[in-house]
């Protein structure tokens, strides 16, 4: 290595020092820390008591909310996640048709996303009111039962939970907007030619050539999903009322944390999840050869 | 011969003009049912107590009421959690600003070994959930005497400034010719020189994405608040908002005006910068290629 090269080295590493601190720092150190936690029993009191497996134990074959918020979550997940994709997808496909008016349709649709969560569950709340909220008295007009009590019903108040969550669909269907402007218009061009209708060019490009956006939106979407926290925190006031039908994993790996300060067991659980998480990402990778098409294939 | 080319155009183009009436009937109505709670809330924010236990549905307050938006900034301590918001925010902006910058640039534009390592490194460290370590984070910021204060909200940022946000702007600056920085070098520029002199004013248009984002991020951000926070009068928007749910459950116009006032200053922002706005949340969908 010569003199240029050396310093040129020194000076790198000069400027990502803040990120290797922060990596350290925020990152690398508590993910061990974490582990290291979830082996013990930490109230902050006094120091981590060693205990091996048992908050995995209790975890498992002792606490009906673990599982509890497990089933809600996956409820949530497994509605929330596929509904809100086809509704992005329908709605940017519509929108990608050059219509003159797709800006401020584009904005429309893309604002409830960026209400801070905590605004937009105050609304809810308002708009799920049984007696004088605007959804039971829309249903109420169009003769439909008009006496749900949605976030206060047992029943009722997960699926209220993923009505909330399509409202703010506009930020995936934004990301799928750009992934359809992204396909090159003479493949259309070349199938107009060759007289594939639309339904066809739907079908054998427009479809193909969005797999990959639509995976994207599949994992970030199944990882924002399993982590659902300040809408439910906001709606149930911390406690994930009403009977624990809408405790989800986050808010009572949140409770055992800041709330009964069990930072063992929290991290166990958060462990747990994040071991969740990967599997449902891994398993998505796995099969995404299957169905995700990439325009760089075609070379290779 | 022709005439059937031109009746076939004329079909098609009937066709067409019949799918974009369908097209925007559609929209329309989608947009009117997601525009509705935005309407009814600002709709309810301007009632009285007796038009909102209305049994009949009433979209045009009559008569007017005011008063709910003096009274939800005076409740609450609101001036004191916007003032606090912008405060965090702000740093917060300047903090991933600064920190992505320079970590970008030392991943775009020099050469060490090693340099691969960490950025596959980097871009592992998106993939891990942010519960994993908070629970860790929020203890040493304990020892750290940063319980209960707006350092913990705003320190990290100086941290790196945030996996993705590096990803975006090393993304950017690799598309920086390396002829002007092997000129600049040339000419006598220090690695310092290129960064502050040429790097930052080209790489404009992707650090106000950035900092855009970071804004909004911050702005909304209620688990750190929650977590960290204690005294009312440190508290963000956000965690006040929630705060004033708790103590005034059934005054809905009140709460109303409150969330309107907290969503007001993000909808001015995303109007102003629109298409910062697109092409940010275009390029997080870029990254699965």
């Amino acid at each position: 290595m010569n003199k240029g090269q050396r310093r040129e080295t020194i000076v790198f590493y000069l400027f990502i020092s803040p990120w290797i601190i922060g990596f350290t720092v925020l990152t690398f150190g508590p993910m061990i820390v974490s582990f290291w936690y979830s082996l013990t029993e930490y109230n902050m009191l006094q120091p981590p008591l060693y205990v091996g497996l048992e908050n995995y134990r209790r975890l498992f074959t002792d606490d009906p909310l673990f599982w509890k918020s497990l089933y809600n979550t996956f409820y949530y997940v497994i509605f929330s996640v596929p509904l809100s994709l086809a509704t992005g997808v329908v709605l940017a496909i519509l929108l990608n048709q050059k219509i003159k008016t797709m800006p401020l349709f584009r904005t429309i649709f893309y604002l409830p996303s960026i209400v801070p969560m905590v605004a937009s569950a105050f609304l809810w709340i308002w708009i799920f009111n049984p007696r004088f909220g605007l959804l039971n008295k829309t249903l109420g007009l169009l003769g439909m039962p008009d006496n749900i009590l949605w976030l206060s019903s047992e029943v009722w108040s997960k699926p209220a939970l993923i009505i909330m969550s399509l409202w703010g669909v506009g930020g995936s269907m934004i990301i799928f907007l750009a992934g359809l402007q992204g396909i090159p218009e003479q493949l259309y061009e070349a199938a107009r030619i060759d007289g594939a209708t639309s339904g066809k060019q739907f079908r054998y490009i427009t479809l193909p050539l969005l797999t990959p956006t639509i995976f994207f939106n599949l994992i970030m979407g199944l990882i924002g999903a399993f982590q659902t926290f300040a809408q439910v925190y906001v709606i149930t006031n911390g406690e994930g009322g009403p009977l624990n039908s809408t405790l989800f994993y986050m808010l009572y790996l949140y409770r055992q944390a800041f709330e009964f300060f069990n930072m063992g067991y929290a991290s166990a659980m958060a462990w747990i999840l994040f071991v969740i998480i990967m599997t449902f990402t891994l398993i998505q990778l796995k099969f995404s050869g299957r169905w995700v098409f990439y325009q760089g294939d075609i070379k290779g | 011969m022709f005439e059937k080319v031109r009746h076939l155009n004329k079909s098609t183009k009937d066709r067409e003009r019949t799918w974009k009436i369908i097209v925007n009937m559609i929209l329309t109505i989608g947009a009117a049912v997601v525009s509705l709670p935005f309407l009814w809330m600002l709709s309810t924010s301007l009632k009285t107590d007796s038009q909102i236990m209305s049994e009949k549905l009433i979209w045009i307050p009559n008569p007017i009421d005011w008063v709910n938006y003096w009274e939800a900034a005076t409740y609450i301590p609101y001036f004191q959690y916007l003032k606090n918001t912008v405060f965090v925010s702000i740093i917060s902006v300047i903090g991933v600003l600064t920190a992505a910058s320079l970590v970008a640039f030392g991943f775009a534009k020099l050469r060490a070994p090693g340099r691969n390592f960490l950025f596959i490194v980097l871009l592992c460290s998106m993939m891990l959930p942010g519960q994993v370590t908070m629970i860790p984070v929020f203890i040493l910021f304990r020892n750290l005497g940063w319980y209960n204060s707006l350092k913990a909200l705003t320190i990290p940022a100086f941290m790196g400034g945030g996996a993705f946000n590096i990803f975006l702007l090393r993304q950017f600056f690799m598309g920086i010719p390396n002829e002007v920085i092997e000129a600049a070098k040339i000419d006598g520029c220090s690695y310092f020189d290129i960064y502050w002199r040429i790097v930052l004013p080209l790489g404009k248009p992707a650090l106000t994405t950035v900092a855009i984002f970071t804004f909004v991020a911050t702005w909304n951000d209620f688990m750190s608040p929650l977590i960290y926070l204690k005294d009312q009068s440190k508290y963000t928007i956000a965690l006040g908002l929630q705060f004033f749910q708790s103590m005034h459950s059934t005054e809905h116009a009140l709460l109303m005006a409150a969330a309107l006032i907290t969503v007001l200053p993000i909808i001015i922002i995303f109007f102003f910068a629109q298409e910062h706005f697109i092409k940010g949340v275009s390029l997080e969908g870029g990254i699965k290629g």
